[in-house]
């Protein structure tokens, strides 16, 4: 891991897949300490009309509070935040969430773009943009735009993914920093906490 | 294309204000400048000075960007849990204290969602009983709700809306077929009024029972939510209901006091101080 990357003071972290993804995320939210001070933005492909569950799931296995935001509320530090069915989420200045009905993005709604290019538009180089396993191309604009606001790009090891072509696409437009199998990811997330710590 | 910056977005909603006297100043920044680029886009503008020329010189450009620039998706029976509380529980409530009953619908887009609570009525067997107003910013998309016509694809989701709802009988029963189009039957909406009306700048036109507005102040900031809540508020009798979006609050606004929830997971609030 760059030693300029670790000693940054990040914003946010946001985190992008599809309903595939479940397991990696649940292995990463389950290896969180409690106390992960960072706040994760996950937007998750998801059905679209089936309001509950998906954080209900979550949580059983998590340690931590993963909850689904409501409109204008508050970024907290340590927060964890989910994308509610049929809506996209999105980051306003002011450290709040946006939702909107808008048309969908990549045939997705929460679209992952939305996300990640709201989020890297307030907080520029202090953002993670992670990009998990998932079936079509809705994220790869993000990572790029994340990119080049000065964030880092991280996606899952296409090897490991049980459908690549959301980290691919990534790989194909943007330039990526790290390229991670779940294990890395959540090592490369503890060792940010113990810089947090310390 | 060139980041849209916030510098532009003022250019823009001053244009928009000084040319043609609507203020989306205090729209939700995020979502704001998505609907300006995907603008900029339709029109094949060449940047945002582009589209301000064009705003400032075509007044029937203007009519068609407010109806671009304003999100109109929607559903019958969105949430039919939503739906179902307003039959079982907001609506039979209503009717303890009241035999008639008014309802505002704000932000009422193409009207999905004035037939979702017609058919409710309806199967209540009160729609005759009840005046409706649905109102919108968006002259265009009232026209839209008026005719009542919505593309069959979009009946199917709108009939497993409706399945989940547990309605009376089958949504089919409410339109008949014609080239595509699902015609909805006009006398669920006899006794609608539709008209324009901008939660912005509008005052209040009467006093109702029941306000619905889903899905609307998302787009509005947090200054901008407060004003228009209290618009609500003064629009309703005591003890009248409002109900917002699902994933929206109004806990944190100024006047929340004056309100108490009566259903958290629906988003339905009750007006307890005038
Ligand atoms: C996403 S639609 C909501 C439709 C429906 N209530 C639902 O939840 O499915 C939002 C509507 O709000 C309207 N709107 C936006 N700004 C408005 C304003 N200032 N005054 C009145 N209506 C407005 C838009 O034109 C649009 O039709």
């Amino acid at each position: 891991m760059n030693q300029e990357h670790l000693h940054s003071q990040y914003k946010a972290i946001v985190i992008g897949g599809s309903a595939g993804s479940f397991q990696v995320i649940s292995a990463i939210l389950q290896a969180l300490p409690e106390k992960f001070p960072i706040p994760i933005i996950m937007c998750l492909h998801r059905l679209k009309h089936v309001r509950t569950g998906f954080v209900e799931a979550l949580n059983i296995k998590s340690a931590k509070v993963i909850e689904e935001p409501e409109d204008k509320e508050s970024i907290r530090r340590g927060g964890i935040y989910l994308a509610p069915a049929n809506y996209h989420l999105a980051v306003e200045l002011g450290n709040t969430f946006t939702m909107s009905t808008e048309e969908m993005v990549n045939n997705s709604r929460p679209a992952i773009d939305i996300t990640f290019q709201t989020a890297a538009y307030v907080f520029r180089n202090k953002l993670i943009g992670v990009l998990l396993s998932g079936a079509n191309k809705d994220g790869a604009i993000g990572m790029k735009y994340i990119h080049e606001r000065g964030g880092i790009t991280l996606i899952q090891d296409p090897a490991e993914c049980l459908i690549d072509t959301m980290p691919k696409a990534a790989l194909d437009i943007t330039s990526v920093d790290y390229t991670y199998k779940t294990n890395q990811i959540i090592n490369f997330l503890l060792t940010l906490h113990k810089q947090y710590v310390a | 294309m060139q980041e849209i910056e916030i510098a532009d977005l003022r250019k823009i909603t001053e244009i928009i204000q000084s040319s043609h006297d609507y203020d989306f100043t205090n729209y939700a920044m995020s979502s704001f400048k998505r609907r300006i680029q995907r603008v900029i886009e339709l029109y094949k503008l060449s940047s945002v000075d582009a589209l301000v020329k064009r705003l400032e010189a075509d007044q029937n450009f203007f009519k068609e960007f407010l109806s671009e620039i304003t999100v109109n998706v929607t559903e019958m029976f969105r949430d039919p849990t939503f739906w179902r509380e307003l039959r079982d529980d907001i609506i039979p409530n209503i009717l303890l204290n009241n035999d008639t009953f008014s309802i505002w619908h704000a932000g009422c887009s193409s009207g999905e969602e004035v037939f979702s609570i017609a058919i409710l009525l309806k199967e209540m067997g009160i729609l005759d009983r009840v005046k409706i107003v649905a109102t919108d910013i968006d002259h265009v998309i009232l026209y839209r709700a008026r005719q009542g016509m919505y593309s069959m694809k979009n009946m199917e989701l709108n009939g497993k809306n409706y399945i989940q709802f547990q309605g009376k009988s089958s949504l089919t029963d409410y339109y008949r077929e014609e080239g595509g189009k699902a015609i909805m039957n006009k006398d669920l909406v006899e006794n609608v009024e539709f008209r324009e009306h901008n939660l912005v700048i509008g005052d209040p036109f009467s006093k109702f029972d029941l306000v619905l507005c889903r899905n609307v102040m998302i787009y509005f900031n947090q200054t901008l939510q407060n004003q228009v809540l209290k618009l609500f508020h003064a629009s309703m009798h005591k003890y009248a209901y409002l109900a917002i979006g699902a994933k929206e609050s109004l806990i944190w606004c100024e006047i929340a006091n004056k309100f108490i929830v009566v259903n958290n997971e629906e988003k339905i609030y009750k007006k307890i101080k005038d």
